[in-house]
């Protein structure tokens, strides 16, 4: 597969080589076959190094890969059966936001993931991932049913942030987002949110509540797009990677500072190297928080949830003269 | 430090001017929405709204404090908190602490919201004003923390309580602790809820961002200021992304409310008894604060 990010340029080269001499098949001789070793070898190790040590806007760029698996990917690969759901019974149905009961290894699960759209069809009739008002809603009902019938939820979340055009301010999208965050602090069921690509601003929190926040080894989750926050920081959206660097968005710094929970290993160079192998990573890192969680009585869960996001905050005490 | 740290005070004058468009000492402002050049005595004792257009002016967090609450009733919590730096983050040269040790300097205040208890007509309420003057009104650490702390207090207590929002958003240099106090302030609304006690939200100029979609508009009841921006994005925003041009009003309180997305827009005036006269309608229910307490095992 390509490497076509502009910091993996020593990769595309050793792969052109490699590529190369294997053009050659059977005629290889026998130095040939030496160099074509040697040369997977050195991409192997060229690969490890740089993905050990990507910056966060580096990390931004691998998130935001346009080969990179999706949720729709996730649902093929690690549920036995999904049924989408569809509406929020008010207005329309959003497809920036997909879900639906969903089976993992036999046990039924309510999944609510954003859905970015691949093509540029695709693309366009998912907004890109970005939600509508009618997106939450349509989540904020189906977690509702899954409460009602004890159904753990898993949140697949997957977007630069929420739709902001006029209509989603006449629609009501703070209402929608705030009342998600709401709804999703008591809830009484286990819930688990994984961060699989972007995880962008308020778009991304209103389906991130959760007893367990998980993030993808590449991927990152901030206040607010590195594009927005370069403009409001420095009035010059060019400051992106500045800004991305600064706000610490990649999950293994969030993980450092105990914002995420654990990190899901990614295959060799990104998960968009192999979505199966991603997958599969996935679904054993579901299984052992649901299962974890599923052990807790329900009083711990929601106990635990509402710790979990009450404690988050850094501030100082001064001295008051009274 | 404790020079740094402003003093709270329960009767700051009303000099303190939150917008722009003044002559020094106040002797005159001129109204930016009709342009009109008000008398500053005039203009004040009209509670900062233009005599003229009926321009809501912004108010400081203290401004607001001495026209909704019973006079010497007002203290002050949780004064003593103030920004940290966890992400020791600069722009340019400007260190955060930095940039927060001059904003407290400028507004006489400790961060964006003063947060306390006070009564309106002798009803006890918990509540947490936020300042715009505080880089925007910004959310930060310590306003979250704040905030939430004002709601456990209404909880503790079983007490309402009362959030005046003015902010432009996330604070950008506390990154992915600004966004969780979303999450923090509406969990712990969500458990005031449980206890029953009413939570009063009143959205000023500007509401938008990531306060609009957390405890702003997840009042019982949500009240506006005439004028008010009350929005998500921000019609510039909107206008950017969207290459179209919005017409005027758009994101107002008046906007948000013809789309129901709030109860009622109130002028500035009337804010104080329309408050009394909604804690009054919560205290009249024939159940008591204890029994109530009881049925729910709080």
């Amino acid at each position: 597969m390509a490497y076509d990010l502009e910091f993996e340029k020593p990769l595309a080269e050793l792969d052109k080589k490699i590529a190369a001499l294997q053009r050659k098949g059977d005629r290889l001789k026998p130095d040939e076959q030496l160099q074509l070793q040697e040369t997977e070898r050195e991409l192997q190790q060229r690969t490890e190094e740089i993905y050990k040590n990507l910056s966060s806007w580096q990390t931004v760029l691998v998130a935001r890969h346009k080969d990179r698996p999706y949720a729709a990917d996730y649902i093929n690969l690690v549920f036995d059966d999904f049924f989408e759901l569809h509406g929020d019974r008010m207005f329309a149905d959003d497809h920036a936001i997909m879900a639906g009961l969903a089976s993992l290894d036999g046990k039924t699960v309510m999944l609510v993931c954003h859905q970015k759209g691949r093509d540029t069809k695709e693309k366009i009739f998912r907004n890109s991932g970005m939600p509508h008002p009618e997106g939450y809603r349509k989540a904020h009902r189906l977690m509702q049913h899954a409460e009602k019938f004890g159904l753990p939820i898993i949140t697949l979340i997957d977007t630069a942030g929420a739709s902001i055009t006029l209509g989603d301010e006449e629609r009501g999208q703070s209402t929608a987002i705030a009342e998600n965050l709401y709804l999703m602090a008591r809830l009484k069921t286990p819930i688990i949110a994984v961060i699989i690509g972007e995880g962008g601003s308020g778009g991304a929190l209103a389906i991130s509540i959760a007893n367990r926040i998980l993030m993808f080894e590449h991927t990152v989750y901030c206040v607010a797009a590195p594009e927005a926050a370069a403009s409001i920081l420095y009035r010059d959206t060019a400051f992106a990677p500045q800004a991305a660097e600064s706000m610490r968005i990649s999950a293994k710094e969030l993980r450092a500072i105990h914002i995420v929970d654990e990190l899901i290993p990614e295959p060799l160079g990104g998960a968009h190297k192999n979505h199966k192998q991603s997958a599969a990573n996935l679904k054993t890192t579901l299984l052992k928080h649901l299962a974890e969680l599923n052990g807790l009585s329900q009083e711990v869960l929601l106990e635990q949830r509402y710790q979990r996001f009450r404690n988050i905050g850094v501030f100082d005490h001064v001295a008051v003269e009274v | 430090m404790v020079k740094e740290a402003a003093v709270p005070s329960t009767g700051q004058n009303m000099s303190m001017n939150g917008s722009k468009p003044n002559v020094p000492g106040n002797l005159a402002v001129k109204c930016p929405k009709c342009k009109e050049i008000l008398y500053g005595r005039d203009w004040e004792k009209n509670l900062k709204v233009c005599t003229r257009c009926g321009f809501h002016f912004k108010l400081t967090a203290h401004e607001r404090i001495e026209l909704l609450v019973d006079p010497a009733s007002f203290v002050e919590t949780n004064a003593d908190i103030i920004s940290a730096d966890p992400l020791t983050f600069s722009v340019r040269s400007q260190s955060y602490p930095g940039k927060a040790r001059e904003e407290r300097q400028k507004t006489g205040l400790n961060e964006g919201v003063v947060t306390g208890h006070a009564t309106i007509e002798s009803k006890p309420l918990a509540f947490a004003i936020m300042d715009f003057n505080f880089i925007g009104g910004s959310m930060s650490s310590a306003v979250g923390e704040k905030i939430t702390r004002a709601i456990e207090l209404g909880i503790e207590q079983h007490i309402p309580v009362l959030i005046a929002s003015t902010s432009g958003g996330a604070r950008m240099q506390e990154g992915i602790y600004s966004l969780m106090q979303m999450a923090k302030t509406a969990a712990a609304l969500a458990k005031l809820r449980e206890v029953q006690c009413p939570y009063f939200s009143l959205l000023t100029d500007p509401t938008t961002g990531g306060v609009t979609a957390s405890f702003a508009m997840l009042g019982d009841v949500i009240l506006a200021e005439p004028g008010a921006l009350v929005c998500f994005a921000g019609p510039r925003v909107i206008e950017g992304f969207m290459h179209v041009k919005l017409p005027e009003g758009t994101g107002s309180a008046e906007f948000v409310y013809q789309h129901g997305m709030i109860d009622a827009v109130v002028h500035r005036k009337d804010l104080r008894q329309t408050l009394n006269r909604l804690l009054g309608f919560y205290t009249k229910q024939g159940k008591t604060s204890e029994t109530r307490g009881e049925e729910h095992g709080v």
